[in-house]
């Protein structure tokens, strides 16, 4: 997992780091930190959560951009194999595409080393499979909100760039990106938060998130609701935090628009 | 004065330019031919994994999952509506304390993952046997189907009061106002003015929210809900056939496409006196 993050972690860690909530207020009882009680393997839980859902941002952003930029193409060809992927994706549960990616990548991997002559069994990582299957759901949702802030841009605004001589490319990075970024931000906005909540699934094919760590930790101690209502505090902590981060975001993105 | 004393006469058309092939259309056919190898591909891999014996046993197994996730959402759809009514109210109300509450429910309820609520009632209010027993409430919190449907309805009635209250909140003042001056009670106007009008514009949101409950409710498979997704789940771990989750696909994305066209009828019927 990424370096940066776990070491940024280590110094303000917000749950067993030196201020932390668990070292603060949990120690010597079920959720201190180390080997007494819960509180690392929680903490733990929340980075694989947070790292997941960073992870998946910036993949489903870039391949809901593209699928965006193909729904609105001209071409008749290219709009229908695009709508077919947000079709399916949109209408698949989140935790079937996550089956089905985790067992599919499994098997292709498998027959593609089989077809080397390799005949072992191959598990592949989880975290690379959720990440796949989140990303996959998440750019299907952002395609469509990208392609009505797409929708929001006036034609003018290429003719303009085409008038100043930009060249396409440029237009799109120059002109229509920074609008489309300020149109498009409430709705990815709403799409991370959710984003956050469907990391819980991979949980189920056991990669040691939130919910998964409180879960062995309910099982072994058998204080089920107190651990599992600690990992849904947790998420709403980190809703919380996002949201208050992505108003700030929200207020960058728009301070060009002026006081009107 | 001069005027024209023969027309042009008439011309064949500009002849039509061979347009390049543009990479736009060369990528829509490139993944065109990746969806098409892929549905083949689908076909292939049922049509040569047929296995007769495995469709008799686990055939009716799919149907009966499919009949328990439609009925597991179309309850918890009805309890969500009755439910989301007075906190919609209370979100709206002037009385503080009660709006806090609704709020606070709200919030709490978007913004925790299903699954952690369906853990926590199932799993977390197990460890409250006792007291549950002493109230006669343990046969409820005891079978998972109740305890899918009790964390379905509570999730499905937070987002239902928001779909409530901004669809109720959107009828304009002056609505209001006229069935005032017409005389009509606050109560009658509501009924007769202000909701109808409120819940046209909630029929989309509505509509979205079913779907995400639909797809919401492969949860319950976690708990051991044999619904669609706990059929095919108890399918793939007897026979290991990775087909058992393409069915399970084809049943979803049936059901979810079905809905959301039916909900377009619906819709532009509901909508016709308001076309132009």
């Amino acid at each position: 997992m990424s370096g940066f993050f776990s070491a940024l972690f280590s110094v303000l860690d917000p749950l067993c780091g030196p201020v932390g909530l668990f070292s603060l207020f949990g120690s010597g009882s079920i959720v201190a930190c180390g080997e007494a009680g819960w509180g690392d393997e929680i903490a733990f839980g929340v980075k694989v959560t947070i790292t997941l859902a960073l992870a998946t941002l910036p993949v489903g952003l870039i391949i809901g951009f593209l699928i965006a930029l193909a729904a609105q193409s001209e071409d008749k060809l290219l709009r229908l194999a695009a709508g077919i992927y947000t079709t399916i994706f949109r209408g698949l549960p989140e935790l079937l595409t996550l089956f089905i990616v985790y067992y599919g990548l499994q098997i292709l991997i498998q027959a593609v080393l089989a077809s080397f002559g390799y005949a072992g069994r191959v598990e592949i990582n989880a975290f690379i499979a959720g990440m796949a299957a989140l990303a996959v759901v998440f750019s299907s949702y952002s395609s469509e909100v990208m392609l009505s802030a797409f929708r929001a841009i006036p034609r003018g605004q290429y003719e303009a760039g085409d008038a100043l001589g930009l060249h396409r490319s440029r237009t799109m990075l120059l002109v229509i990106l920074p609008q489309l970024i300020r149109i498009a931000l409430p709705g990815l906005t709403n799409l991370w938060l959710i984003l956050l909540k469907d990391t819980s699934y991979v949980s189920v094919i056991g990669l040691a998130d939130i919910l998964r760590q409180t879960g062995i930790a309910a099982r072994v101690s058998k204080e089920a609701f107190f651990f599992y209502g600690i990992a849904c505090l947790l998420y709403l902590i980190l809703a919380m935090i996002s949201s208050v981060g992505l108003g700030f975001v929200e207020r960058w993105a728009k301070r060009s628009e002026g006081h009107r | 004065m001069s005027y024209a004393k023969e027309l042009i006469p008439p011309r064949a058309p500009p002849a039509l330019i061979d347009k390049p092939l543009a990479p736009a259309r060369i990528a829509g056919i490139v993944v065109l031919v990746v969806w098409a190898a892929l549905a083949i591909a689908l076909a292939f891999m049922m049509i040569n994994g047929w296995n007769e014996d495995k469709f008799l046993r686990y055939g009716p197994r799919y149907l009966h999952g499919l009949w328990t996730t439609i009925s597991l959402v179309g309850l918890a759809v009805v309890l969500g509506a009755v439910l989301s009514a007075p906190i919609a109210f209370a979100r709206m109300s002037r009385n503080e304390a009660l709006n806090a509450i609704a709020y606070a429910y709200v919030y709490v309820f978007r913004s925790t993952p299903l699954l952690a609520q369906l853990f926590l009632i199932y799993y977390g209010l197990g460890s409250f046997r006792p007291q549950l027993e002493s109230v006669g409430l343990w046969w409820f919190f005891r079978e998972a189907w109740y305890c899918g449907l009790f964390s379905l309805t509570l999730n499905t009635a937070a987002y239902q009061a928001e779909i409530l209250r901004g669809a109720i909140e959107s009828v304009p003042r002056g609505q209001h106002e006229g069935a005032a001056a017409l005389g009509l009670s606050k109560r009658n106007a509501f009924r007769k003015v202000i909701l109808p009008q409120a819940l046209i514009v909630a029929l989309r949101p509505y509509g979205n929210e079913i779907v995400l409950l639909i797809k919401g409710s492969a949860v319950v498979a976690i708990v051991t809900v044999y619904d669609l997704m706990g059929e095919t789940r108890y399918a793939f771990s007897r026979t290991f056939d990775y087909q058992s989750y393409l069915w399970a696909a084809i049943f979803y994305l049936a059901i979810v496409e079905a809905l959301r066209h039916l909900w377009a009828f619906i819709e532009a019927r509901l909508t016709r006196h308001l076309k132009r």
